[in-house]
């Protein structure tokens, strides 16, 4: 089902592109030898190269190159054997040069695509245009006096990779998808964090609308969006505009806007009018970069399985449903964690309590599958093996994992503790069947005239006068036969 | 192409150059010329040869992922017209 705007004369469709700017993992920086630990003190991490200091010169960080290679590996993208690097000049005193090394002409990584999956399970192609490499600017304050800006010029020279999208997204829905799938690979690939409270990913994004079968229309570049949910509502809020300003007649210009997350919209930075003329030229401290192909084979056979491949890996070698796999592989440590556990485990039941209770829990403690101490993999493990071999039911182990979260305690200590074993003793079910049958004989009337579904009530009481510890399946049987 | 003075009064702008009135039409006529003398290069056929940004032939040189620099905000800012502890100050840039 495609995605539309209802206008005021029919219907609108959006294009979107997308512009992420992923920080490199590396110790150093682009061009230099400075560290690129977030959080360091202000210009504690700051090389004279950094600084622009006259005189000063560049020399690439090789694992920085290595890194965006691996990008665009992963992202089935086409490697330029020779890229270079060009001048973007512009003027802002958190870049001290003048200048941003980028590459323009001759970028890096060429033509490749990602695929994301849809609400509805279909997927979509979004074709990537380019990656290519660049410096980081520093970093300005301007809340910490009234009349000055604090500059701090740390960040200033990291690698950052520019992941251009093709205009091939058309919803709010698919640019979600888009920027997560990408934030899945990178860290997958571990040459980016995707930490976007920390601005290790940003998203520009470039909308306009059209009427559907049209041409493209001016589009508008909605700047530095730093959260999922924030890019999807941008989008939204951006095209909405340009829909009302096309519809009263007007005419959208091309411009740079910012999103405003607490009024929900979007408005322009006139200041950026003049900016779009960076004026590049091929950086004469640079000459070209050339690659050897036999490094980039080497830098390929160290890829490691990517999410596509391992989501349809678990869909075939554990017959998990797509939405179940999906899940798992977003990270990871979490698909590490489940593989961990499916060792001689039926997968499905991993699944089923990782992605539910468990999942919930983590969620509630603030941890995650790939560091947490209240549910570290043997921990549940066990509790798993338990509810296996009917040591307790599945109700029961809610409660088990409540406990555990509460306590920290593992999960045969729990059950030992609250002797929360469950009751397989068929006296003692056939016990509590009599009790409530005898309690309830007006119900049991009903039932025998022909009211069916009062069995599952049954069931519930029976569970209930014992204290959820009755296996379900006795206790089901039990009652099917005193019904009879 | 001629150049025209709104585009030389741009590039000042862009430069961060002040301009005034009287000198627009001067720097037209000087950059004009080192255009027109630039453009003598479009006469040669390159269609054959592929564009050179340099004359090394050598590939660009690469260092490996080490800390070697950094640690020294003082040196940094030596030449800071103003700071703030170890932060450069400049008037306050906000949109």
């Amino acid at each position: 089902m495609s995605y539309h705007i209802e206008g005021r004369d029919g219907p609108w469709e959006i294009v979107v592109g997308m512009e992420v700017h992923a920080q490199i993992i590396s110790n150093a920086k682009l061009f230099s030898g400075a560290a690129t630990a977030f959080g360091a003190p202000p210009n504690s991490q700051v090389s004279l190269v950094d600084a622009a200091f006259p005189g000063m010169l560049p020399v690439i960080n090789r694992e920085c190159v290595a890194q965006a290679v691996l990008s665009g590996l992963g992202l089935n993208a086409a490697i330029n054997l020779r890229s270079r690097f060009d001048r973007k000049n512009y003027f802002y005193a958190d870049l001290p040069a003048g200048y941003q090394i980028s590459q323009y002409q001759e970028p890096l990584v060429g033509k490749g695509a990602l695929s994301i999956e849809l609400a509805d399970g279909s997927t979509r192609e979004i074709g990537i245009t380019r990656l290519h490499i660049e410096q980081d600017a520093g970093k300005s304050l301007h809340d910490q006096h009234p009349s000055k800006s604090y500059i701090d010029l740390n960040r200033a020279g990291v690698a950052l990779m520019e992941i251009v999208s093709e205009p091939d997204i058309r919803s709010p829905e698919e640019a979600g998808l888009y920027l997560r799938k990408l934030r899945t690979i990178l860290r997958y690939l571990g040459t980016c964090d995707g930490n976007m409270e920390e601005g290790s990913l940003r998203a520009d994004v470039n909308v306009s609308v059209r009427r559907p079968g049209e041409g493209l229309r001016t589009r508008c570049e909605v700047k530095n969006v730093n959260s999922v949910r924030f890019v999807m509502q941008a989008i939204e809020a951006e095209a909405h505009r340009q829909v009302e300003v096309w519809e009263a007649g007007g005419e959208v210009l091309q411009e740079t806007r910012l999103f405003d997350p607490a009024r929900g919209a979007t408005r322009s930075m006139r200041s950026k009018e003049e900016a779009h003329d960076y004026r590049y030229f091929p950086d004469p401290d640079l000459v070209p970069l050339t690659l050897d192909p036999a490094w980039i084979e080497e830098l390929r056979s160290a890829l490691p399985e990517l999410p596509d491949a391992k989501k349809a890996r678990f869909m075939a070698e554990y017959g998990l449903s797509a939405y179940d796999a999906s899940q798992l592989v977003a990270e990871a440590p979490t698909a590490d964690y489940f593989e961990t556990l499916a060792k001689g485990r039926r997968a499905k039941a991993v699944a089923n309590l990782m992605l539910g209770d468990i999942q919930a829990a983590l969620n509630r403690l603030g941890q995650s599958f790939a560091a947490t101490p209240t549910f570290p993999s043997e921990a549940v493990g066990a509790l798993l093996d338990m509810i296996e071999d009917g040591t307790i039911n599945g109700r029961i182990a809610k409660e088990v994992i409540e406990e555990m979260e509460a306590s920290g305690e593992g999960p045969r200590a729990v059950v030992a503790r609250k002797g929360l074993c469950q009751v397989t003793d068929t006296a003692a079910i056939e016990e509590a069947v009599t009790a409530v049958l005898a309690r309830e004989s007006a119900k049991v009337a009903e039932y025998r005239a022909g009211k069916e579904k009062l069995f599952g009530y049954f069931v519930g009481q029976v569970m209930k006068a014992m204290g959820g510890k009755g296996n379900p399946a006795l206790v089901n049987e039990t009652l099917k036969k005193r019904l009879a | 192409m001629p150049l025209d003075r709104s585009t030389i009064r741009r590039i000042a702008r862009l430069a961060r150059i002040r301009l005034e009135e009287s000198e627009a039409e001067r720097l037209r006529q000087e950059l004009d010329g080192i255009l027109a003398w630039v453009e003598m290069l479009n006469s040669v056929d390159v269609s054959e040869v592929a564009p050179m940004t340099g004359a090394i032939t050598i590939g660009l040189k690469m260092r490996p992922d080490i800390v070697t620099d950094g640690g020294d905000a003082d040196l940094v800012l030596g030449n800071a017209p103003e700071r703030v502890g170890d932060f450069y100050t400049v008037p306050k840039v906000v949109e």
